[in-house]
């Protein structure tokens, strides 16, 4: 177990170096002089100068690439070229808000999906079953900016019962963290009712009704908790899906998030708040897959003989 | 050479004509698979016919015809330029389905050579790709589409490019997974044993056994690509005035969202319309695909 958490642990550090590998390149990559690009637009001649020797840019790729990954382990992203203020600093003020709205999505997801999924295995093809699987299949192709959008018109500009956009209630969290998880609540249902099915159908839980248990002890003690293994490979998955979600769904909301930032910054060209926002979300969702992938191995012991494939 | 690829294919399992009837057979039976696809029928033949489909011009500003309400003349009615909205819906459906199918075809070219290759071959360039295809999934979903962006620019062109770039790691693992399960299989030791080349053996024997799972896979994939071409179109990083993109429409029709909220629903359903449609055929396509799921429905 503990070698395989800690083959787990190692196998990130690579990844974490190609990250900031490409969020480095980003600059590079666009056309054009990168001191430029990360001084601003309107930057003088002076200050572009500075930048260029603060971060080596006539030395090799290689020099510049070691220098910006020795500022990123101090803390150090530079400063945004708009409010001129360090991008760790914007980045620290807005991403608890995201991960706030990305928890909450995912809480009522779980919560509604998982529900909904034991309800219609449970009782396979009820009206239950068909209408939450409709709605499901709904759910999953409704573009999320547009859901924002409808519920803003429905519970905010037509009935009047909540905040359209912005932050400081809980009532300001409710709108954006339904659009975000209705996606979610879709596809955990799906799968949380497929995997049911497939327990529910093995010889253990044949043997456990035989016994005369009552099916609510079946369902609950004996299927749910192998039925869960998939569900929570998927919501892993999702967390992923909830992240590039929350750029829209804090656009739509006025959420003051790090994905909101970032398109905010990609449209006024503040290249390091871009880079600082990227490298934030992907390192966040790292360390999401890496606590999953641990969970798994707790929940799954076939996991942890040596390998790390499922046996 | 012919005759040993022949004895190679009568090991296989037979994947003929009958096959894909066989599977056309239970698709036609799916009910929810055959509204998908009469979704998708519908919204082809529209995109293709737009221009005979009304006597509008999606682009051309008349500022005296604007923000007029749904109506006979104008089905969905008209934006604060005066443009009618179900033209320009119609004529998104293509902006959406091209970005949809190139930026599929984009991944599909990159991501199955390297896949299959990573898979077939193993070793220090399967761990090389691994590791490659890790980085990129770090950045979750429409973020590596907005990276891309970020770097070559807005426009639908690129929009194509980016998402089909985001779509490359989704293909490289998809296919070497199913290489690698395919290559343990009796046929392909027996291809390697009367002395058929590696590659020959990949695009004849192996590829066509992968089939199923691709095609399920670019039907989902051409839904996703869909969404995140709207998304960064909504995001002002897409595509740009005055193209009819459904994800632009939408946000710039969210500044008239009370007066005139079909500015915003209506683009919406497309999206949504078209998506349910991708997705439903790709369930099932997976069902039609994949005898183990069929007991399921």
């Amino acid at each position: 177990m503990y070698g395989y958490i800690i083959r787990r642990l190692l196998l990130a550090v690579p990844v974490l170096i190609g990250v900031s590998i490409l969020v480095f390149a980003i600059i590079r990559f666009i056309p054009g002089d990168p001191a430029r690009a990360i001084a601003g637009v309107h930057a003088s001649e002076s200050y572009i100068e500075q930048v260029r020797s603060e971060l080596l840019l006539d030395e090799p790729l290689h020099v510049q690439y070691f220098v910006y990954a020795a500022n990123l382990l101090q803390g150090d992203m530079g400063r945004s070229t708009f409010t001129r203020r360090p991008v760790t600093v914007e980045l620290y003020e807005r991403f608890p808000n995201t991960l706030l709205l990305t928890v909450t999505a995912m809480g009522i997801a779980t919560v509604i999906g998982m529900s909904a999924g034991i309800v219609s295995a449970t009782k396979r093809y009820s009206l239950f079953d068909n209408f939450s699987m409709l709605a499901a299949l709904v759910g999953v192709a409704a573009p999320v900016f547009w859901l924002g959008l409808m519920f803003q018109l429905l519970f905010a500009v037509n009935l009047g019962w909540l905040p359209s956009g912005g932050m400081g209630t809980w009532q300001h969290l409710v709108l954006p963290a339904l659009t975000l998880g209705l996606a979610t609540t879709a596809l955990i249902a799906r799968i949380t009712r497929s995997s049911m099915l497939d327990v529910l159908r093995q010889d253990y839980i044949t043997t456990a009704r035989s016994k005369g248990l009552v099916e609510r002890v079946v369902t609950y003690k004996h299927a749910l908790k192998n039925a869960l293994i998939p569900v929570i490979t998927v919501m892993g998955m999702q967390f992923g899906i909830l992240l590039g979600g929350a750029v829209l769904t804090e656009t739509v909301f006025s959420w003051p998030g790090v994905g909101r930032l970032m398109v905010d910054s990609i449209l006024a060209r503040d290249y390091p708040v871009v880079q600082g926002a990227v490298l934030v979300l992907a390192v966040f969702f790292v360390t999401i897959n890496l606590v999953v992938d641990i969970i798994y191995a707790f929940l799954d012991p076939r996991i942890t003989y040596g390998t790390q494939e499922v046996k | 050479m012919n005759k040993k690829n022949d004895i190679v294919s009568q090991l296989q399992t037979p994947k003929s004509d009958t096959e894909i009837r066989q599977v056309w057979r239970h698709l036609r039976c799916n009910r929810m698979a055959m509204i998908g696809l009469a979704i998708l029928t519908l919204f082809i033949s529209c995109a293709i016919f737009a221009p005979l489909l009304t006597p509008y011009d999606p682009t051309k500003i008349e500022l005296a015809n604007a923000m007029q309400n749904p109506s006979a003349e104008n089905l969905l009615g008209t934006d604060w330029q005066g443009r009618d909205v179900f033209t320009r819906i119609l004529h998104g459906g293509r902006i959406s389905l091209a970005i949809g199918f190139i930026s599929v075809s984009i991944g599909l070219v990159v991501g199955v050579p390297v896949g299959s290759l990573s898979g077939y071959f193993g070793g220090k360039f399967d761990l090389f790709i691994q590791r490659l295809i890790d980085i990129m999934i770090a950045f979750p979903g429409i973020l590596l589409a907005i990276v891309v962006v970020t770097v070559l620019g807005v426009g639908v062109e690129r929009v194509m490019i980016a998402v089909g770039i985001a779509s490359i790691p989704i293909y490289t693992r998809l296919v070497r997974g199913s290489v690698l399960s395919v290559k343990e299989e009796g046929f392909v030791a027996a291809a390697k044993s009367l002395g058929i080349k590696d590659s020959r053996i990949i695009v004849r024997h192996i590829l066509p056994n992968c089939l199923g799972p691709i095609i399920v896979q670019s039907t989902f994939q051409v839904a996703t690509a869909i969404l995140w071409a709207a998304g960064l179109g909504f995001l002002g990083l897409g595509a740009q005035p005055p193209d009819p993109e459904w994800g632009l429409m939408l946000s710039r029709g969210r500044e008239y969202m009370r007066a005139a909220h079909y500015l915003t629903t209506y683009p919406g359903l497309a999206i949504l319309l078209m998506v349910l449609g991708f997705n439903l055929l790709g369930d099932g396509l997976r069902d039609a695909l994949d005898p183990r799921s069929r007991k399921y429905r």
